[in-house]
């Protein structure tokens, strides 16, 4: 198997040749949809070159690149990371709208911005370190 | 609402002993992969950001009350001038006092165009830094710790300006690490920029 980080979250999938595989499974990591004319999330599709495309299977990594994202892997490729695209991140932020994000208290209970709503918020990060 | 979160690799474990003395009843939150970092496009800590009722950013993120005066400190004896010190607190207090002020009248909110004006870039090299980053933090905590030395290398070689993606990784080789040598020797390569950039009152 091989493990594929997102920014958010983390699959184990079958993978050859880099990040060859199932229509199925790309969209379970992506959330975008292999189709015809592309790969399709909603009302957008990105089209993919003939060579990204085999029977039943996708190239995740050329669809990752062309969407604009950044895609890396340990020297092994058995560890990859797929970025967030700048442009989405920017277009979130120019926005305004504060990116919505769980994350775990210090006694692993998971506590989500969004819920929050109604209330003026003061969000500010610290380490240890 | 205060909601803190810990950029701590090491994880709750690590962080609870800071948490525990800060007797807080505000979310206190633990951020191995420095999510909300490539969220909001941070580069140290403290900083932070002010959110209205309606979930709007209304000031993008800012250093969170700290001045650069520690880079006057005497490194032998781990000091500072009684008169740094005092300049540290008030620009602490009067930021806070400014965060209380907004709470209270909505005094220092931005308006849309400027709180969009003052919000940092994202460029494909700080979101290739990110990638590297989040993959660099899975590979140390699955004991391949050479491995993810090496990613994160590469994160902060593509995104220098970020002080918590090299002093994170700093401390994952060796507690302490990210207040060492290397560290001040990167603060004085700074020259006459800031470490801490002062917020925009």
């Amino acid at each position: 198997m091989t493990k594929i980080l997102t920014p958010l979250a983390e699959f184990d999938v079958a993978a050859r040749d880099g990040l060859w595989m199932s229509p199925v499974d790309a969209t379970k990591v992506t959330g975008w949809t292999l189709k015809p004319e592309g790969m399709c999330r909603d009302d957008l599709c990105v089209p993919l070159p003939a060579s990204a495309v085999g029977i039943n299977e996708v190239d995740l990594a050329a669809f990752w690149t062309k969407l604009g994202g950044p895609v890396v892997s340990s020297a092994t490729r058995d560890v990859w990371a797929l970025g967030a695209p700048p442009e989405e991140r920017n277009a979130a932020l120019e926005g305004l709208e504060a990116p919505d994000f769980t994350l775990p208290d210090v006694d692993g209970t998971p506590r989500r911005l969004s819920d929050l709503r109604g209330k003026k918020v003061f969000l500010a990060t610290w380490a240890s370190w | 609402m205060v909601v803190a979160v810990a950029e701590e690799s090491r994880g709750a474990d690590h962080a609870r002993p800071w948490i525990e003395q800060a007797k807080s009843d505000y979310w206190q939150l633990i951020d191995t992969d420095h999510q909300l970092e490539d969220l909001y496009n941070l580069v140290n800590v403290p900083q932070a950001i002010w959110i209205d009722e309606q979930g709007k950013i209304v000031r993008p993120p800012e250093t969170a009350g700290s001045t650069d005066h520690f880079r006057g400190m005497d490194l032998k004896t781990r000091t500072m001038s009684p008169q740094a010190q005092e300049e540290r607190l008030a620009a602490r207090v009067a930021y806070m006092d400014a965060v209380r002020a907004w709470v209270n009248t909505g005094e220092h909110a931005l308006p849309a165009d400027a709180a969009r004006a003052n919000l940092p870039k994202v460029t494909p090299e700080i979101a290739a830094a990110r990638a590297h980053f989040r993959l660099g933090v899975w590979l140390r905590a699955n004991g391949r710790a050479a491995e993810g030395d090496l990613q994160m290398a590469e994160a902060s070689r593509l995104h220098p300006e970020s002080w918590s993606l090299w002093r994170q990784a700093a401390d994952l080789d060796e507690v302490g690490k990210a207040s060492g040598p290397d560290f001040w020797k990167r603060v004085q390569a700074l020259g006459e920029r800031p470490y801490y950039p002062p917020p925009k009152l």
